[in-house]
């Protein structure tokens, strides 16, 4: 499929109508979701309306939005007016939101084309979209393989090239990870930059939503549609939001950029260190000045400072599901707690259970202290060690993942070595910075994500980075055959 | 860090989770493990340190104290389970 900006030039060209587009889009789904499983919904008679709209906006010839007319597909976590919104769960199977996400809301002004909704971990608790409560999304460079998670089902479909781009959200990596593992450019913007507003609610004080793209200039074009203050977001962030794609250039020189030696740690699969390494060379070609000695030390508590955080806060976020208001309810009782209790029982997957309970644990008299107050206290140590250190650096880098793609069912019978997937994006979300995972090679076909990290609302320098690189190397342009 | 039956069923009761039996005795030890891994946080020194809630200088956002339009009352309720005229129905709350 064409970039957003191939495909914009074709629009305002005429060389190619949008009903055109996402027909070939809707094909293209036909054909590969058999195979890649990455869509829970697809929206087609809607996606046609859209398509024929957003060809009468570019026939009047005013300067329309880059998106307009540009198929889209947005994760199953962010609510679509009239149309289902499942989060991969069955407690939400047959919810229908009605009203839209802000994101959502932003992309239908701008003219876009939304295909359906992308398949996710359940509640985007995963790193695989094994804990889909729907299915198991396949890696379109090897079927056999987990697309990365959570949101797995929309990475998934933009590589195999059902949809232009798509929307993920990320909490502890849930849009890096995924575009590692299937060779596409994935940004999580700082935290407060894009609106959560219709975001179904995970660990509140880390989610945040961003593009997944076929390569770094569509990454801005979408970040420029999605980003902004939104007042139905508390944490919306009052910055003025730059045009993106004007930082885009190929000129490093004079940029600081760090290496963390904690991210390249025991158990690093030594293709994935071989390819970043080769990968900062080339940034040292380009004029960056690079320090290869640089230290996070705290970063080894990282993990457990998410993996009590984002529990606790999901065991709050998650209490509204009660079988009262909407969702799944159990129904063969009288008793109000008995109704809640297999309602929640039958309703929630077994990795959505593990973190309600683990994260009410951390939260109940008596362990609060020891645990969630601990680990906010570290969080606060995480978060000095990379204010530190972005006094002398304008960005680091470091692997997406330590591995390639592992095996479906490698990881699903031990959480830990599940968890430990998202050990090198997990920093970034403890210290709300911006991060994009970008295409950086390849080790025995699948693919292998470099990460770029930020200072806070800095995200133009993390996408002149990745435009630079992307502009000397062909990794992005390589398509997996299905 | 061993976290028994018994604290599994008060936190399942907390949490208002329904579980199986299997389910009690695999998130006994499943749990106990992950917090026997996580206990390395101890270890931190977090001395005069303060907690951080979230990562943005943001303190106390208040809204407008306007009137804005809200969502009529058919489609709030289209998700209910059940539901009685304007109303949420609910079970009995009280004997």
């Amino acid at each position: 499929m064409p970039t957003i900006h191939e495909a914009n030039q074709l629009l305002k060209s005429r060389k190619l109508s949008s009903v055109e587009l996402t027909r070939a889009c809707l094909e293209r789904i036909k054909e590969a979701e058999p195979k890649v499983h990455a869509l829970v919904t697809v929206t087609d008679q809607l996606a046609l309306k859209q398509a024929e709209k957003a060809d009468r906006l570019l026939a009047k010839k005013d300067n329309h939005n880059p998106l307009t007319g540009i198929p889209a597909l947005v994760k199953d976590n962010m609510c679509t007016r009239g149309v289902r919104t499942t989060c991969s769960s069955n407690i939400l199977a047959n919810f229908v939101p009605p009203y839209d996400a802000t994101v959502v809301e932003k992309l239908n002004n701008a003219g876009a084309v939304i295909l359906g909704k992308a398949n996710m971990d359940e509640f985007a608790m995963g790193s695989s979209t094994e804990n889909s409560a729907l299915f198991t999304t396949g890696n379109p460079w090897d079927l056999s393989r987990v697309p990365g998670g959570s949101s797995g089902g929309s990475a998934a479909a933009v590589a195999a090239g059902e949809a232009i781009y798509a929307l993920g959200s990320d909490t502890g990596g849930s849009i890096r990870l995924p575009a590692g593992f299937c060779n596409v450019v994935g940004l999580k913007p700082t935290y407060g930059r894009v609106s959560r507003y219709g975001l179904v609610a995970f660990a509140s004080s880390l989610d945040q939503i961003g593009p997944l793209t076929q390569d770094v200039t569509d990454c801005a074009l979408v970040l420029n549609a999605i980003a902004g203050y939104d007042s139905r977001d508390s944490t919306s962030v009052p910055h003025p939001t730059p045009d993106y794609t004007r930082c885009l250039s190929t000129e490093l020189k004079g940029l600081k950029i760090g290496i963390p030696r904690e991210y390249f740690m025991a158990g690093i699969q030594p293709e994935v260190e071989a390819a970043i390494r080769a990968a900062i060379d080339k940034l040292a070609g380009l004029g960056a000045k690079i320090d290869g000695e640089v230290s996070l030390p705290h970063t080894p508590y990282a993990l457990a400072v998410y993996y009590i955080i984002a529990p606790s806060e999901a065991s709050a976020n998650l209490a509204r599901y009660d079988g009262v208001k909407y969702g799944f309810s159990y129904k063969e009782t009288d008793n109000m707690w008995t109704a809640m209790e297999k309602t929640r029982q039958h309703g929630f997957g077994a990795e959505v259970k593990r973190r309600i309970m683990l994260g009410t644990y951390a939260l109940s008299a008596g362990y609060y202290d020891a645990w969630y107050l601990k680990a906010q206290k570290v969080r606060t140590l995480i978060r000095r060690e990379f204010d530190q250190l972005f006094e002398k650096f304008d960005a680091l880098v470091t692997p997406t993942s330590p591995t390639t793609p592992f095996k479906i069912g490698e990881k699903t019978d031990d959480p830990l070595q599940m968890y430990l997937s998202d050990v090198c994006t997990i920093p970034v979300n403890i210290a709300g910075l911006p991060a994009i995972s970008i295409p950086a090679g390849f080790a025995n076909g699948l693919p292998i994500g470099m990460q770029i990290i930020g200072k806070p609302f800095a995200e133009e320098t993390i996408l002149k980075i990745a435009y630079a690189y992307e502009q000397t190397t062909y990794w992005h342009k390589r398509r997996p055959n299905l | 860090m061993k976290l028994s039956r018994e604290e599994v069923l008060h936190i399942a009761l907390l949490a208002r989770v329904g579980l199986t039996e299997a389910e009690v005795d695999r998130l006994s030890e499943e749990l106990s493990n992950i917090l026997e891994n996580f206990a390395i946080l101890q270890k931190v020194d977090t001395t005069g340190v303060p907690p951080t809630a979230q990562s943005i200088d943001l303190q106390n956002v208040l809204s407008d104290d306007k009137v804005t339009p809200s969502l009529p009352q058919t489609e709030v309720l289209a998700n209910a389970p059940q539901k009685e005229g304007h109303f949420f129905k609910v079970r009995h709350v009280l004997e």
